[in-house]
């Protein structure tokens, strides 16, 4: 019997390309999509599949790189999660015209909810705009299965693949037989096309031609038609059908059967949303007398119906227009639906819960605090990564995008000088892997307009937020050879920072010292500028990294008035706050003992004992 | 559905730890799994879930020679809507204040809390902090859980799998295991 594991469904898409042969495979990480090529790049340490694996400086470079190794007759593909692909648009746009010739599949995870995103875009609705199919998987087990058809279609029409899992397929785990991997490297043929892989506009209106063709025929393919899951029951006698994709037709399917509905209802699941079939709409469409579309998160299937005057979902205002499609919610739409009454709720809805926080003893957490006391009117253009969690601390006041930080302090540089006001000072914080990913153009940029604010570097050495992927800084590739180490300080000073410092923020005196030296570098009228201040402290979470000296567990002396100061401006976890005029007590399994708390109370309360303590007893009492 | 069960804690506790040990065990006993978890943002910190559901394995087509319509497993939603769990276990009491409306009315709660409120009450990180492991609360937990006969698996079968498990940590965990289990003793 063959061997069975519990997989995640990253890792099951993982092990998908590896058992369709696919040669290449690049990605930036990102919530939810993280662990596909973070399962391969692990394989690859080990030494144990020959794929070439990488993780790319951003999610543009990936794709342009899995394309090239497509153009050359391999089996590709890039990973990412859905604002990826908006810096991935434009190769993908292109690479729908050009087409590929080994099957190239992109898979982008969507986050409806969202869980862990800047928006709840619909990547299936990149599809349609590239003119591309997308094939929306069930579960884990099932999308491991699907994404061998992906290259099969792909390399059949020669045109780019989308495979969209939501979060839901992404991180859920499921038992599932192993297979082999394939194990042939087919050799790289490159056959010069410049009408193709370097066509002139002209060129580009016969590729378009040739896109809608392969569209037109992909649609019809049968591998992806429609398929009903419950084929005892007729279209044409039920009081209505329910069309669904992804992960939210293994809820309706679960509620149908619940509900007694699995022989009323007919239930057709759509393994590629996007290119519906022309014949699939209209029958249905003369067949049922009404149709429920099901899907996340924006109306794709629903919007190819020409006539919707039956047809029911997001449009029509029957499906909530934004959030997850979580099983209670589409109990509720089934039920309507079905013309059933409403389930009664259960007692004691979902409190609020807590918020994320940084971990104990982040480096980032000292860094935030310092930069409030430095700059205490700043303006704070934050970054995505774990540091967006210095706005708990009120030291982040904007995020939008990767590398956005930079780019908009020197929006809000432009608005105050412009206004005259060249006193408010302001601090960009961006991660060491954003910086590279998308901060680099915008530091050159501030620096050739002639801007003067503070970019702090969080540097902890890793991705900490998507699961410790490597950056740049490195100086390995995945398969162990040195490559050279590209370094923050090098590449500020290349682009044209002419005051560059790094410190380390657990040494907070000394770190809040070079934020001044830096404030006053932005205010020096003759040779000041930009500056660059980089906040060295490896991520406590990353096992690859040196364990720090661990300080005392930090004693709560009696001058602690409860105050609650730390408790807001620090917000350590390990710090436990019992109420106004309680003393703070410390976690000390939480604690990491990093000793900066020291600096944050306002009475000196918070004393690092000079000897280690016996043991490690706890100061709760 | 077998049993469907909701993990729930704080990010850090060890509610992905835990939810994995209970799908090994599922495996072993000839069962399929599908769980559902948080990942990214929410992990630091904050509240994290774990959706665990345990069913009996269809025999049907091979796998490979199935597709989306005849795989009655893939149609197994990922997720416990409120009301139908069958156990929650708490890692945290404010799980119960987050996680609680998950749990059916005839649904059993387990929780790490002191004092006691309850016969589903353990004081997990008590426990734990006496074996020197305070870390190790999510598995005293899980220890009392499976003693009290809350979950679809035995001791035993949890037992084995961090025995197989092994790692450094395989002697702390398996006493961290069998403290909660005297706790939640027969």
């Amino acid at each position: 019997m063959a061997e069975r594991k519990i997989l995640l469904g990253n890792e099951a898409m993982a092990y998908g390309l590896l058992e369709a042969g696919c040669t290449l495979a690049a990605s930036y990480p990102g919530t939810p999509a993280s662990e596909i090529v973070g399962t391969l790049a692990a394989l690859k340490r080990s030494g144990s599949i020959a794929m070439h694996v990488e993780w790319s400086i951003n999610e543009k470079v990936a794709l342009e790189t899995a394309l090239a190794n497509s153009y050359a007759g391999r089996r590709s593909a890039a990973a990412m999660k859905q604002v990826g692909l908006n810096v991935a648009a434009d190769p993908f746009m292109s690479a729908a015209y050009t087409g590929v010739k080994g099957g190239l599949v992109v898979i982008v995870a969507d986050d409806p909810g969202p869980h862990s995103s800047q928006t709840e875009q619909d990547t299936r609705q990149f599809a349609m705009l590239a003119k591309v199919p997308v094939l929306d998987p069930l579960g884990p087990a099932h999308a491991r299965d699907l994404l061998h058809t992906a290259f099969d279609l792909s390399e059949d029409y020669e045109v780019p693949v989308l495979f969209r899992p939501t979060t839901r397929v992404c991180h859920a785990r499921q038992d599932m037989e192993i297979r082999p991997f394939r194990q042939d490297q087919p050799a790289p043929v490159f056959e010069k096309d410049p009408a193709r892989w370097a066509a002139t506009p002209k060129f580009r209106f016969l590729l378009h031609k040739q896109l809608n063709e392969k569209l037109d025929a992909v649609s019809r393919d049968s591998r992806l038609q429609p398929v009903q899951l419950n084929p005892a029951v007729s279209a044409e006698k039920a009081a209505g059908v329910i069309v669904a994709s992804g992960a939210v037709c293994t809820h309706a399917s679960e509620i149908l059967k619940d509900l007694g509905l699995w022989e009323e209802i007919p239930l057709y699941y759509a393994p590629m949303p996007f290119p519906l079939p022309e014949d699939f709409l209209t029958g249905l469409l003369d067949q049922a007398r009404r149709i429920l579309v099901l899907e996340e998160t924006q109306p794709v299937m629903e919007a190819q119906f020409r006539d919707r005057a039956k047809v029911q979902g997001r449009l029509s205002g029957h499906v909530p227009r934004e959030g997850e499609l979580l099983p209670e919610t589409v109990e509720g739409i089934v039920r309507t639906f079905a013309g059933l009454p409403e389930a009664a709720a259960p007692k004691g809805a979902a409190a609020p819960g807590r918020r994320p926080t940084l971990c104990a003893g982040c480096g980032h957490r000292a860094a935030f605090f310092a930069i409030r006391k430095v700059f205490p009117r700043g303006i704070y253009p934050g970054d995505i990564g774990c540091y967006t969690l210095g706005l708990n601390l009120g030291a982040v006041d904007t995020v939008l995008c990767m590398g956005a930080s930079i780019s908009q302090a020197a929006g809000f540089y432009h608005a105050f000088r412009d206004s005259g006001q060249n006193s408010r000072p302001i601090v960009a914080t961006i991660g060491d892997s954003t910086f590279y990913h998308a901060g680099i153009p915008a530091l050159i940029n501030a620096v050739i307009q002639g801007c003067r604010f503070v970019v702090v570097v969080l540097d902890n050495a890793t991705t900490a937020m998507t699961g410790h992927q490597p950056t740049p800084a490195e100086g390995n590739t995945l398969d162990g050879r040195s490559v050279p180490k590209v370094s923050i300080e090098d590449l500020a000073r290349a682009c044209g920072v002419r005051h560059v410092s790094v410190g380390d923020p657990y040494d907070f005196e000394a770190f809040t010292g070079l934020l001044k030296a830096a404030k006053e570098h932005t205010r020096d009228p003759e040779n000041g500028g930009m500056a660059v201040v980089i906040a060295r402290r490896p991520c406590l979470m990353d096992r690859k990294q040196p364990k720090p000296d661990r300080k005392p567990v930090p004693a709560i002396n009696d001058k602690c008035q409860g105050c609650g100061f730390c408790i807001t401006h620090f917000e350590c976890p390990a710090l436990v706050f019992h109420g106004k005029e309680e003393a703070v007590t410390v976690d000390d399994v939480l604690c990491s003992g990093c000793g900066v708390c020291a600096h944050v109370c306002p009475h000196d309360a918070i004393e690092i004992p000079s000897q280690p303590q016996a043991g490690k007893e706890s100061n709760h009492s | 559905m077998k049993q469907q069960i909701i993990l729930s804690g704080l990010g850090g506790q060890g509610v992905l730890f835990v939810s994995k040990i209970l799908g090994e065990a599922a495996l072993a006993r000839g069962l399929s799994v599908l769980m559902s978890e948080t990942h990214g943002m929410a992990q630091r910190g904050g509240n994290v879930i774990s959706h665990v559901k345990v069913f009996e394995r269809e025999k049907g087509k091979p796998e490979g020679e199935r597709d989306a319509a005849t795989d009655p497993a893939w149609h197994v939603s990922p997720l416990i809507r409120p009301g139908h769990a069958h156990v929650l276990v708490a890692l945290h009491e404010e799980g119960v204040k987050a996680h609680g409306h998950f749990l059916s009315p005839n649904g059993t709660l387990v929780c790490n809390r002191t004092p006691r409120t309850g016969p589903g009450d353990v004081d997990a990180t008590g426990i734990a902090r006496k074996l020197g492991n305070p870390v190790a609360a999510n598995l005293v937990l899980l220890g009392f859980a499976a003693a009290s006969g809350a979950l679809f698996c035995s001791l035993d079968d949890l037992r084995r799998v961090l025995e197989k498990l092994g790692g450094p940590r395989r002697d702390a965990n398996l006493a961290a295991l069998e403290a909660g289990a005297e706790a939640g003793g027969e």
